[in-house]
């Protein structure tokens, strides 16, 4: 199957094709990320997105039903330089083609990713069409300028979920520490306890949670609810559109604001939420929530050029000196010149770049980081900041 | 946290001689650390025994010190230099090791001396096996099922316990040595006396065996606040069983999750957090089970290591460097990135290409040896590949390998290749293409060998697509197939041979179809960020990176994968032309595939090209960079075989031409010349039957060294004294097909032997230093040992040898360096006699190089560099001779006996040492000494000398007889030499042969009863015999000497080392002190002379293009 990936500004891959026979428009970006695929494929925050993996071998580990993110993958197309036929890892139960075959997904394989790479940091992130269809570059680049820009794009509200839900299931790790959790997870009763790093609560914190918590879906990753049930939180999920006077009603210990794709600007809804919840119930956001954080305490956001996106990004949490290495997915981050130092702390920054990585209120019980915490693909170095989350809600409760 | 201001002066120890499992890969990460730390203003004192590296050039560090890596040598170092803080991670287990004995002996904290990098604890703590399982333990991390013993019994009961296979490691060996894989009880007895033997604490751990389970490797940096990032992840190709350094290895892991990834990574944080490793870079593995995902912890080297040194050279991550300023108290966020300048090292590359690691082996040098490859690491070498997929990487790797074999394996039976599948060896990778090749199911394959299915996938697409291609025509091969081909990393040769034609056929097939490769950077970041530092390697893609110069710029080809004969003395020479030229104002390119070394360091040349050093990759980067001039001459033998297809593709080669360096290596050349010259020569032949030998030899007069043309197999050469040697070795030589012909030359016996590297720009000559062996005529120069100045030698002689060393020069047209080997017969009367004989001629840098530059304080390499561009010796001051040194410099090749356990030690023709120490002293016996030590080996000042010497050798046995007596030794004999020793009047006991009775002389030696041996060969019949001797004292580590010459030598050091034991030195006084006419070349304006027109890209030192 041959596969083309034509860009906006005229530029033309041509290459192997895999998965689905179809063709998908999005915004083309690159992740750096040499490991976690399968959770970058379902991903809700790529919705609208081609995902070019920068790693060229891709596919190799196969997929397994535990790694998702979300009940589907989200990217709307795969690009990539060596895709594997093959799965080798004991716990692969589908290829990585079948996978996304099986979501319609195409993917576009054998091309100078590189050389894409090199044209997105250069021109910056694009819209995009690929097509395992049609090999008439010229059609696909026309059809690609007529995609709608990313910027004003609210994406949340297509991915949130249609009604509330509970979440109970703990993450790997602290289920490999309690084996009687691995049941039906993919794993051998002999995997050992590895647990992950940053503060969890208690071992009973987990079987008998001690927090209610409402995390807003604006395209939420599993991991995200995983690692609050991990350190004592029961969490119901809900809508974007729930309001805050519903969200409030669920008496609530704690508001979560979830990751998600497109521009946060639209998402007036949320940020008008946020601003009524502010100060009467602990409230932690992660990537769009950081930034519906951002609006909602008066900042702005913009565009960058070509976004955050891998596993590797050194932030400095500026409260503590220290150096965390953080999976990152964004394209849009919150311009620190714009928020009211005398209200906001600026708490987190990235050493790549100097942009804003994360912030808390000076007075009210708000934080908020731009990258994840969550990882899921990435290092685990962030994962205090769900204990940090915790404690506020500990001390909101005194 | 800033540097720290409290430290003024800091000590780095190196990692000694290039031995097995510690090669140039510490020299890299010294020569970083040295760099790094003076940078920040810190004074440096460096010690190291071997002057082939880098980090012992005096500019490196501010006081230098060649000396014996011993606690005694470091102890008088450290009072002398009064150092406050002492680096140990960048020297190996050597420097580690010896970190460890003087803070356990006082002498740190006698000086007040502090250990930074990793702290005694930690480095305990990585090292015990015990302390280790209950570090990880804390970190609940698991590791493999295991009991320490230090006696068979319990090591049995253990084993009966876990079940067999399982794995013996004796404590604190370098890089495994003495371990193994016991599957039964028998072998499990052997290893582990074996290993009881060489541990120095008498130990070793029995475990549970995780063969065939899949191998991890994580290179894992921390700084001083608790910040750590992983730089790398490496994934073993060979599953455990191999010791990772024989295996296969490949960057980033390929087999992996993002859940499990992040397993090991949370565990690797851990871990270094309770080891307690404050600063700098660590090397952790583990092992994972390929059906359940068991994760177990391996072991920790707290210091930078082989692996850290690919992975610096995988991520352009300068592992070493970081680590040196994180010792010194820097904060991974205060050390920018280097390639991309903007960033900061407080990241974790990532990479969008495939790197592997294939190891150099060469067991060929050591006959009778297992070619089994287990947890006891055997390779010698390693080349590193990059491509962007991994059949790429290892395609290309396995052409860097430069095994000269043909990609078609000859057609195995099925016995065979099962056997050669299930038991690792250096065939593995070959059986594997021959397995699938001739229909070997995936499944089975996995079955035999536990690789990882994903790998052999890859292999099974290389040989698919070997099988698409092979039915075409090279005339007539579509351009996208071709296309395919190179981008899966088929090389133009591999081709070639698939449609059996030439190499250049099918280049020109494939550039006229446009298939041209292209060159992509190592940036760190996969490209998220904009590169700065030209760190290229070759692919077939879209878009080159190249964005070559117009400047005028050098090309230096490297000496690819360290070997036996060629390693780090060549690399040594290619980066000092690098530095000369780049001082001189030319852009430098570098070319080599070997991971370890300085060469392959981004910051040595403007340019490097990790490439494989054949003609097509070399051409592809002419191609795009345009080189004015290409250097062949410092990389050792590798470039040197390219050289003529370079010059004829129209490459401009300059220094020597390669005509000059061919006429030197033809035998029938080199006598026409030498004949011309009136030089004498031994007399020699050639001979194509038993009769031509007999006849040849009868000619010349024995006695006569009988070779073959080539080694095959390992037959060594022969020293024949009559006609029956000759015939028999002759006849032998017929029973291989391809034996003859056989080269047969007068033997000088009782030569004295002399190695001279010079200097020369066409017209004048420098002799750089001339070397006089300790060990006679007949051992290959580079296992001999040799002293500078030659103090024996005549002076007459040493006139001769100058004037023959200029008229050579002269005639070859040398322009760079030259190295000749000559023999001065003594007189049967005593004396030397009247005629000097050159042996060999080489035009082209010598492993001897850095050795002579570092004893006379002239940079030999950096000024042949120049004088390859039109520099003169003149404009350099250099005339003549070398100033004579005031002291003795002395310089010992070392071993690599103990890790082939059954092969013989007897030195020959064959070179076999895989490094060398230099030692000076103010005494030649001293220097001696000095020089052994260095080398491993501790001369005795007291006790027993075991001697045994043939016929020939008795009289000459009785001067070193008389002195070992008089300086208190008590003699042991067998029967012949006791009864030759008593009637000469010395008191001497007898001792059993082996096949006497008993207790015989290999049972004194277990016992620790001989402290010395002098022990020349006797002849094939008492073969056996001898072996078994030598081997035991290889085993016992007691002096071994087999040379008379040597054993002169030594006596003459065990004196000295009775009266005076510690005598050191630091290079930079020394130079001072010899008042070297350059102590940093620098070439003159380039207006003084002008270039002749037919020389058409010779070019000037410095200043402008001389056209």
């Amino acid at each position: 199957m041959e596969a083309t990936l034509a860009l906006e500004d005229g530029r033309v891959f041509r290459g192997k094709g895999f998965g689905a026979r179809t063709e998908r428009g999005g915004e083309v970006v690159f992740n750096t990320s040499l490991t976690g695929y399968q959770e970058i494929f379902t991903d809700p925050s790529y919705a609208g997105q081609l995902v070019c993996l920068t790693y060229p071998h891709i596919g190799n580990v196969g997929t397994n039903a535990f790694d998702n993110e979300a009940g589907r993958p989200y990217i709307e197309a795969l690009i990539v330089r060596n895709f594997s036929e093959l799965a080798s890892n004991w716990r692969s139960q589908q290829t990585a083609e079948d996978f996304l075959a099986r979501h319609h997904t195409p993917v576009i394989s054998h091309i100078d990713t590189r050389a894409l790479v090199r044209h997105l940091r250069t021109h910056g992130a694009q819209r995009a069409v690929l097509s395992t269809l049609s090999a008439d570059g010229p059609a696909l680049v026309t059809r690609a300028r007529a995609l709608p820009p990313m910027v004003g794009l609210d994406l949340a509200r297509t991915v949130t979920c249609a009604h509330p839900y509970e979440w109970t299931e703990p993450s790997v790790e602290v289920a490999t520490a309690r084996p009687a959790l691995l049941a039906g997870r993919g794993f051998s009763p002999d995997a050992q306890p590895v647990k992950g790093e940053g503060a969890l609560a208690p071992e009973e914190a987990r079987v008998y949670p001690r927090f209610r918590v409402v995390a807003y879906d604006f395209g939420i990753k599993q991991n995200i609810l995983r690692r609050l049930v991990d350190v004592g939180c029961r969490v119901t999920v809900v809508p974007v559109l729930t309001s805050a006077e519903d969200v409030l009603a669920m008496k609530p210990d704690g508001v979560f604001l979830s990751n998600g794709p497109g521009d946060p600007e639209p998402c007036t809804y949320a940020v008008e939420a946020v601003r009524r919840l502010a100060g009467r119930v602990p409230v932690f956001g992660i990537c769009l929530g950081h930034q519906i954080i951002g609006l909602a305490l008066g900042g702005k956001t913009y565009k960058l050029k070509f976004g955050h996106h891998g596993a590797n990004h050194p932030v400095k949490n500026l409260l503590t000196g220290k150096v965390e290495i953080t999976a990152q997915n964004h394209g849009f981050a919150v311009d620190p010149d714009s928020l009211q130092l005398s209200e906001v702390e600026l708490t987190h920054m990235n050493l790549n770049d100097s942009t804003l990585e994360g912030l808390r209120h000076r007075s009210l019980p708000l934080f908020s980081v731009q990258y994840h915490p969550e990882a899921s693909p990435g290092p685990h170095d962030s994962h205090y900041l769900f204990g940090h989350f915790v404690e506020m809600m500990e001390e909101f409760k005194k | 946290m800033p540097k720290r201001t409290d430290i003024k002066k800091i000590l780095i120890i190196g990692s000694g001689p290039i031995v097995i499992g510690q090669a140039c890969e510490f020299d890299y990460s010294g020569t970083q650390a040295c760099k790094a730390l003076k940078s920040e203003g810190y004074p440096v004192v460096l010690v190291n025994s071997n002057p082939a590296t880098i980090m012992t050039d005096p500019e490196l560090a501010d006081r230098t010190y060649i000396e014996p890596l011993t606690a005694d040598y470091l102890e008088a170092i450290i009072a002398a230099e009064r150092p406050d803080v002492l680096l140990p991670t960048v020297g190996g287990q050597t420097a580690l090791n010896l970190a460890v004995e003087l803070a356990e002996s006082g002498v740190l904290e006698k000086y007040g001396v502090e250990l930074i990098g990793a702290s005694l604890r930690a480095i305990k703590i990585a090292e015990d096996r015990l302390w280790f399982k209950d570090a990880a333990a804390k970190c609940g991390l698991e590791t493999p099922r295991s009991q320490l013993v230090n006696n068979l019994k319990d090591a049995r009961s253990f084993a009966e316990k876990v079940g067999y296979p399982v794995v013996v490691r004796p404590s604190f060996t370098l890089g495994g040595t003495g371990g193994g894989i016991a599957f039964n009880p028998e072998e499990l007895d052997e290893i582990v006396s074996r290993g009881l033997d060489l541990s120095p604490v008498h130990e070793v751990l029995i475990e549970e065996s995780v063969l065939g389970w899949k191998e991890f490797e994580l290179e894992v940096m921390r700084d001083l606040a608790d910040n750590v990032v992983v730089i790398c992840s490496i994934e073993n190709f060979d599953p455990m069983g191999v010791h990772t350094g024989d295996s296969i290895t490949v960057a980033p892991a390929q087999t992996l999750t993002d859940k499990e990834y992040q397993q090991m990574r949370d565990g690797a944080k851990r871990i270094i957090r309770e080891v307690g490793v404050d600063t700098g870079g660590s090397n952790i593995q583990f092992a994972v089970h390929p059906e359940n995902g068991r994760l177990l912890i391996i072991e920790m080297n707290p210091r930078v290591s082989r692996s850290s040194a690919l992975a610096s050279k995988a991520t352009g991550f300068p592992i070493a460097k970081i680590a040196a300023k994180l010792a010194v108290g820097f904060r991974l966020d205060e050390i920018p990135n280097d390639i991309t300048q903007k960033t900061l090292s407080s990241f974790e590359p990532t990479i969008d290409y495939v790197v592997v690691k294939i190891p150099k082996w060469q067991f060929e040098k050591f006959p009778g040896a297992d070619r089994t490859l287990g947890t006891e690491m055997r390779s010698v070498g390693e080349v590193m590949a990059i491509g962007r997929s991994f059949a790429e990487a290892l395609l290309k790797g396995m052409r860097s390998l430069e095994t000269g074999k043909r990609f078609s394996f000859p057609r195995l039976s099925e016995e065979r290749l099962r056997t050669l599948l299930v038991t690792p060896t250096p065939e593995r990778l070959e059986a594997l293409f021959a397995a699938l090749r001739q229909g070997m199911g995936r499944e089975e394959i996995c079955r035999l060998t536990a690789i990882d299915p994903w790998f052999v996938r890859q292999l099974e697409e290389i040989v698919a697509l070997e099988q698409t291609l092979a039915p075409q025509d090279w005339r007539t091969v579509p351009g996208e197939l071709l296309r395919a081909a190179k981008r899966a990393g088929f090389s133009d040769q591999h081709l070639a041979e698939l449609w059996q034609t030439t190499e250049e056929a099918v280049r020109a097939r494939r550039l006229e179809q446009g298939v041209e490769a292209v060159f992509k950077r190592v940036d760190t970041c996969a490209a998220e960020f904009e590169s700065f530092t030209p760190y290229l390697y070759s692919t077939y893609e879209d878009e080159d990176e190249t964005e070559p110069t117009a400047t005028r710029k050098i090309m230096i080809l490297g000496s690819g994968p360290n070997r036996i004969g060629q390693g780090i003395e060549f690399d040594y020479c290619c980066c000092h032309a690098a530095f000369a030229l780049k001082d001189a104002g030319y852009e430098t390119l570098m070319v080599n595939c070997n991971p370890e070394t300085v060469s392959t360091d981004y910051d040595t040349s403007d340019r490097l090209y990790f490439e494989p050093l054949t003609f097509e990759n070399v051409m592809n980067i002419v191609a795009r960079e345009r080189p004015t001039a290409v250097i062949v001459q410092f990389g050792g033998q590798t470039p040197l075989n390219l050289a003529r297809a370079l010059e004829q593709a129209g490459v401009n080669i300059i220094g020597t031409s390669p005509d000059s360096i061919d006429w030197a290596e033809d035998r029938q050349r080199f006598s026409q010349l030498l004949r011309e010259l009136s030089i004498p020569q031994p007399r020699h032949g050639t001979a194509r039957s038993v009769e031509e030998a007999v006849e040849g030899a009868e000619r010349i007069g024995y006695p006569v060294v009988v070779r073959p043309s080539y080694v095959l197999g390992g037959r060594a050469m022969v020293i024949a004294y009559d006609r029956p040697t000759v015939e028999t070795y002759a006849q032998e030589a017929g029973e291989f097909e391809q034996a003859f012909p056989i080269l047969i030359d007068q033997f000088l016996e009782d030569s004295f032997e002399l190695d001279v590297d010079a200097l020369a720009d066409g017209e004048d000559v420098y002799i750089g230093g001339i070397m006089e062996h300790i060990e006679e005529a007949g051992i290959h120069s580079g296992d001999s040992s040799c002293v500078l100045p030659a103090y024996q030698l005549e002076a007459r002689h040493l006139d001769t040898i100058r004037d023959y060393t200029a008229r050579l020069a002269r005639a070859l047209k040398v322009v760079g360096l030259m190295n000749v080997q000559y023999a001065v017969p003594s007189r049967p009367e005593g004396g030397q006699g009247d005629t000097v004989y050159v042996l060999e001629v080489n035009p082209r840098a010598s492993r001897t190089v850095p050795y002579v530059s570092k004893a006379t304080g002239v940079p030999l390499a950096k000024i042949a560099a120049l004088l390859m561009t039109g520099g003169r010796l003149r404009d350099f001051g250099l005339a003549g001779t070398a100033s004579q040194p005031a002291f003795y410099a002395v310089k010992s090749p070392v071993f690599p006996f103990g890790r082939f356990p059954g092969v013989d030690t007897i030195l020959g023709p064959e070179m076999k040492s895989t490094g060398e120490v230099m030692a000076v002293g103010s005494s030649f016996g001293l220097a001696f000494a000095k020089a052994q030590l260095s080398a491993g080996q501790r001369l005795p000042t007291t006790g027993h000398a075991f001697l045994s010497v043939n016929n020939r050798d008795k009289q000459a046995l009785l001067p070193i007889a008389r002195q070992l007596v008089e300086h208190g030794f008590q003699l042991v004999a067998t029967r012949g030499t006791a009864e030759f020793l008593r009637q000469a009047g010395l008191g001497v006991a007898p001792v059993f042969k082996v096949n006497e009775g008993r207790p015989h002389v290999v049972d004194l030696l277990k016992t620790g009863k001989i402290q010395l041996v002098i022990n020349t060969p006797l002849g094939r019949k008492s073969f056996y015999d001898e072996r078994a001797i030598r081997r035991a004292a290889v085993r016992h580590q007691v002096p071994c000497i087999t040379t008379l010459e040597g054993a002169m030598a030594a006596v003459t050091g065990i004196e000295a080392l009775q009266k005076q034991k510690v005598e050191i030195h630091c290079l930079q006084d020394l130079h001072t002190r010899l008042a070297a006419p350059v102590a940093r070349p620098v070439p003159p304006a380039p207006e003084s002379r002008s270039v002749p027109q037919d020389a058409p890209l010779r070019l000037a030192p410095g200043g402008e293009p001389s056209e």
